[in-house]
């Protein structure tokens, strides 16, 4: 479809439509405004399409292709309404990784239509006219960053689902593979593109085969990038496929010639690109690291020096809930163990008992807490936990010295002090919480394991430190009871 | 291609990158997994595409292809903006009162 083509009120319904998503995603820059940004973004998208539909509509568009959008539009509009009603709050990465691939998917879908459609006839004619290898370069990164994201993100989903295991799953010569398919996938695009400007000349059969050998190149890499990945490092990975969305859909919107496309997807790929930042700095490892396949690469570097039952002290639930009601500062650490033990909702029944002593009681987030970024907030303000006291990083860190109780619920590397004075730790460099300088600390841990990194906690040998060994949601229980028995 | 519309697109594109730095700089961490959600339905956009594509499918092959395309635009946009409503409607500055929560358990949202 041509820009040229298209009525003057649908290309100004487009900008007003690009501009409300920009309006919208200004809005989320505070919680307080930001459903009405996330609504302003929806209105921007229905007054598009409802313009495109119009436009449809005034051309010759058969019952046939009614049929098709109609029943399309049900079949996955309903699909796409069901999960988002229906699944839990901790789903949400799995969910988010899902609307990656399908978008992605959609995107390649365009380019995949475009090239059978249009450029394969033109370049069989002898050359290709004008710039066509322009329109060929677009197609191509499409039809690759499309792929990647699809088949990437469906093992994401699929791993956060549970249907694959979270673990880094190696296989021999995977490495080997990805790399092929990494060459093999840009030289034939090359060649590809080269074919659209006229430099060579090929058949159409041919140019379909090739066309198919760079989609099977893009849709296997997604699959062999993403199946090494170990669980915790999912909000980096799924950051980074978001960003690959934008870019499809703004290379989609290069192919089909529709500026709010390019727009939209230019959006979602800076936001991508901004997520996937911060969730590698909050992992300290570099984006390039992460890119060249640097991803599942800790095994092995398990140290071994597990101090189990030599300077472990231990806390009995009575003498954690004394200390948490006579306290007048209490920070609340919660890792990814709560989200999973769903404690959530005891977490916060807790802190209203505190709170309710008089007692300040705030949360302390870690950029990489949950699966994806921000997971952590979303499962809390699910419990009711007012956004106030959900506090970043950066922002609690100096607070730790006049906290008088650190609770730590399933949160364990994030706390990790080795981060700041271990060279030889893996995660020496992580940014984490200095939960160690807090006065005193009690972690409800189930036992002495170690975390999604492999290495051994110093917090826990810390004097201050009391271990309190229970299943996160038994433990906080116990808690409440004691606290309320105080 | 004509160079003319590319050039404008290219402008469009590199403004529109800038523009989402800008803004998206600007949301805090508490709100990184509704935006996540949030620009993974303006993504959605897609459906525009895949609705000129139907329309204009005149074979058997373009015919599937645009159906998946709708069906996972379409899958995309509904429920994309759907969850990202949810997700922020629990959003809320005050601690809610045990009253207000079983007002909430019978009535749905405030």
């Amino acid at each position: 479809m041509n820009t040229t083509d298209l009525g003057y009120a649908v290309q100004l319904s487009f900008i007003v439509g690009a501009a409300l998503f920009a309006i919208g995603l200004h809005l989320m820059n505070s919680p307080a405004t930001a459903r009405t940004g996330n609504r302003l973004s929806a209105l921007g998208m229905i007054i598009a399409v409802t313009a495109e539909l119009v436009y449809v509509s005034q051309g010759h568009t058969g019952l046939g292709n009614w049929a098709i959008i109609v029943g399309g539009l049900a079949l996955g509009g309903g699909a796409g309404l069901r999960l988002a009603r229906t699944l839990p709050m901790t789903s949400m990465p799995q969910l988010v990784s899902l609307f990656n691939a399908v978008g992605g998917g959609a995107a390649a879908l365009l380019a995949l239509n475009d090239f059978l459609a249009l450029d394969g006839r033109r370049v069989l004619a002898g050359g290709a006219p004008g710039l066509d290898g322009w329109r060929t370069l677009f197609i191509a990164a499409d039809i690759l960053i499309g792929s990647v994201t699809f088949t990437g993100s469906l093992i994401a989903s699929a791993k956060l689902m549970g249907i694959l295991k979270g673990q880094p799953i190696l296989i021999p010569g995977g490495r080997i593979v990805t790399w092929f398919t990494v060459v093999c996938g840009l030289s034939v695009s090359i060649v590809l593109i080269l074919a659209g400007a006229g430099v060579v000349t090929y058949e159409t059969p041919v140019l379909y085969a090739l066309l198919g050998v760079a989609l099977a190149c893009a849709l296997l890499f997604g699959v062999t990038m993403v199946l090494p990945i170990g669980g915790a490092d999912m909000p980096v990975v799924i950051s980074l496929l978001n960003a690959f969305t934008g870019t499809a859909v703004a290379m989609a919107g290069f192919v089909v010639n529709n500026v709010m496309l390019i727009v939209a997807g230019a959006l979602v790929g800076a936001s991508g690109a901004i997520l996937t930042r911060l969730m590698a700095n909050a992992m300290n490892r570099s984006i390039a690291n992460i890119m060249v396949g640097g991803f599942g690469s800790q095994e092995g570097m398990q140290a071994d020096l597990t101090a189990e039952g030599s300077a472990v002290r231990e806390v009995s639930v009575d003498d954690a809930a004394i200390q948490l009601a006579y306290a007048s500062k209490v920070v609340i650490v919660p890792g990814y163990g709560l989200a999973v033990a769903q404690a959530q909702h005891g977490v916060r029944e807790l802190a209203d008992l505190l709170e309710a002593r008089g007692i300040e009681v705030s949360y302390a987030i870690h950029p990489v807490a949950g699966r994806m970024p921000g997971h952590m907030n979303v499962l809390l303000a699910e419990a009711n936990v007012p956004y106030p006291q959900l506090r970043e990083m950066d922002d609690i860190n100096p607070e730790f010295e006049r906290t008088d109780v650190a609770l730590v619920v399933g949160a364990n590397d994030v706390t990790n002090p080795a981060a700041r004075t271990d060279r030889s730790s893996p995660i020496y460099g992580m940014p984490i919480l200095d939960v160690d300088r807090a006065r005193s600390i009690i972690v409800v841990k189930r036992s002495m394991g170690r975390g999604y990194a492999g290495i051994d906690n110093p917090l826990y040998l810390n004097p201050k430190t009391g271990m309190f060994f229970a299943d996160a949601k038994q433990g906080l229980q116990q808690l409440i009871a004691a606290v309320k028995a105080v | 291609m004509n160079v003319g519309i590319l050039i404008d697109s290219l402008t469009v594109f590199v403004l529109a990158i800038l523009l989402g730095f800008e803004v998206i700089s600007k949301v805090p961490a508490t709100l990184h997994t509704p935006l996540m959600s949030g620009t993974n339905s303006i993504h959605g956009i897609v459906l525009v595409g895949a609705i000129g594509l139907a329309a204009t499918a005149d074979s058997p092959p373009a015919a599937v292809l645009a159906f998946v395309a709708m069906a996972f635009a379409g899958a995309n946009v509904v429920g994309g903006y759907w969850v990202t409503d949810r997700m922020l409607q629990m959003f809320k500055r005050h601690p809610v009162s045990p009253i207000d929560k079983a007002h909430q358990a019978t009535r749905g949202s405030r």
